[in-house]
């Protein structure tokens, strides 16, 4: 009788590492982060006027990845 | 024997009264009893936070103007939002507002933090001097507005002698509220009297969380004081840092109690930060439906800060 000393771990696909809340979370995090220094810097418009989308955007996603398996 | 029975006589009052009610709430599972006790408090929040919030979203897609409600509301769809984000007077707006909320919080940040690490050394008196550093946090922005307002004036203002006695310039020289340049830096100043005591607070949690065996083991591997520093202090301090730097931002991008007070937004808009401009719009040029637009962008760059902090809130928690 032989005893395998090392069990099988089952390998984890990229989507399973990905989609945690972890690195879901501080990616909505950059966007909001992203989002308000595009509405408060003085250099382009065009960037303030997406500022608002982009904030919005990565509230909701914060928002919808907070409920995400850790 | 008399207390027993008077007391027996009042629980069968009490179920002979109502006994229906009695055997129905016994009969409730404790879900059911957590609603009931927990449902006022959510109509309450209902009626004055999510109302007022869904009613500002609709107003900020319409013409409405609250000084002439009689007339028609119309639809526009996200015409206001369209406009506020292509304005630059709004953008100009939200710069002088970044340029209130970096100073301060770099301001409040560092000399917070230098305090914090100075009274954490419990010098002879600390709790005194705790407790001197901590009064300007006590005050009503109203008194502070009113009391720096004198303490600027260019004839008889401390802040204007103090500035002459160390520089050798003339004090009435200058006005700090009535100058184009120094104005923003009136309130960046003001500011940060009041809320480094704040940080100061939260700098000192942090540090006093650090754990004293970590620098009893630095001292064993000969660790100057400058390294401790830098590896094990400013490390272990840093997310109650993030959690005062996330706060006051937050605080500081929605400020307007004390710019009112002490500038009202001028010389001509360069103190005019959003929440000022906000003011103008919907109680001066009674522009309900722009307003309304511009408070929920306002609040969705807050409500976005506000997740960032509490995410920030539970790191520092679960250490």
């Amino acid at each position: 009788m032989s005893l395998d000393a090392t069990p099988s771990i089952p390998s984890r696909g990229l989507a399973d590492r990905v989609l945690r809340r972890g690195p879901l979370e501080a990616g909505a995090t950059m966007i909001i982060a992203a989002g308000v220094v595009m509405l408060m810097q003085p250099f382009s418009l065009t960037l303030y006027s997406w500022s608002f989308a982009t904030t919005l955007f990565g509230t909701v996603m914060f928002t919808i990845v907070s409920k995400v398996r850790e | 024997m008399n207390e027993l029975s008077a007391s027996s006589r009042i629980t069968y009052r009490a179920v002979m009264v109502r006994p229906g009610v009695a055997r129905r709430i016994r009969g409730l599972s404790d879900r059911t009893l957590a609603w009931l006790f927990i449902t006022p408090t959510i109509v309450l929040l209902l009626a004055i936070n999510i109302f007022p919030l869904l009613w500002t979203i609709y107003l900020s897609f319409t013409n409405y103007r609250a000084n002439r409600a009689n007339v028609p509301t119309i639809w526009l769809g996200a015409d206001w939002y369209q406009s506020i984000l292509t304005d630059p007077d709004i953008w100009a707006a939200m710069q002088v507002t970044a340029h209130f909320v970096i100073w301060t919080v770099v301001i409040e940040t560092v000399v917070g933090f230098g305090l914090a690490y100075l009274i954490d050394k419990k010098f002879r008196g600390h709790g005194l001097w705790t407790t001197i550093i901590l009064l300007p946090m006590m005050l009503s922005p109203a008194v502070v507005g009113n009391f720096w307002t004198f303490l600027y004036q260019p004839q008889i203002g401390l802040f204007n002698y103090m500035v002459a006695f160390f520089t050798g310039r003339d004090a009435s020289s200058f006005q700090m509220l009535g100058d184009v340049t120094l104005s923003p830096w009136a309130i960046v100043i003001v500011d940060a009297w009041i809320w480094t005591p704040y940080v100061m607070l939260i700098c000192l949690a942090g540090l006093r969380s650090i754990p004293d065996y970590i620098y009893e083991a630095a001292e064993v591997d000969r660790a100057s004081k400058w390294r401790q520093f830098w590896s094990i202090t400013l490390p272990m301090a840093l997310p109650f840092i993030m959690l005062a730097v996330l706060f006051r931002g937050i605080e500081n991008f929605k400020m307007f109690d004390m710019v009112n007070l002490l500038t009202g937004g001028g010389p001509g808009s360069t103190t005019e930060v959003a929440s000022i401009t906000l003011k103008r719009a919907a109680f001066e040029s009674w522009r309900t439906g722009y307003s309304s637009a511009f408070a929920i962008i306002l609040f969705v760059t807050v409500f976005g800060l506000a997740n960032i902090y509490v995410k920030a809130l539970n790191k520092v928690k679960s250490r």
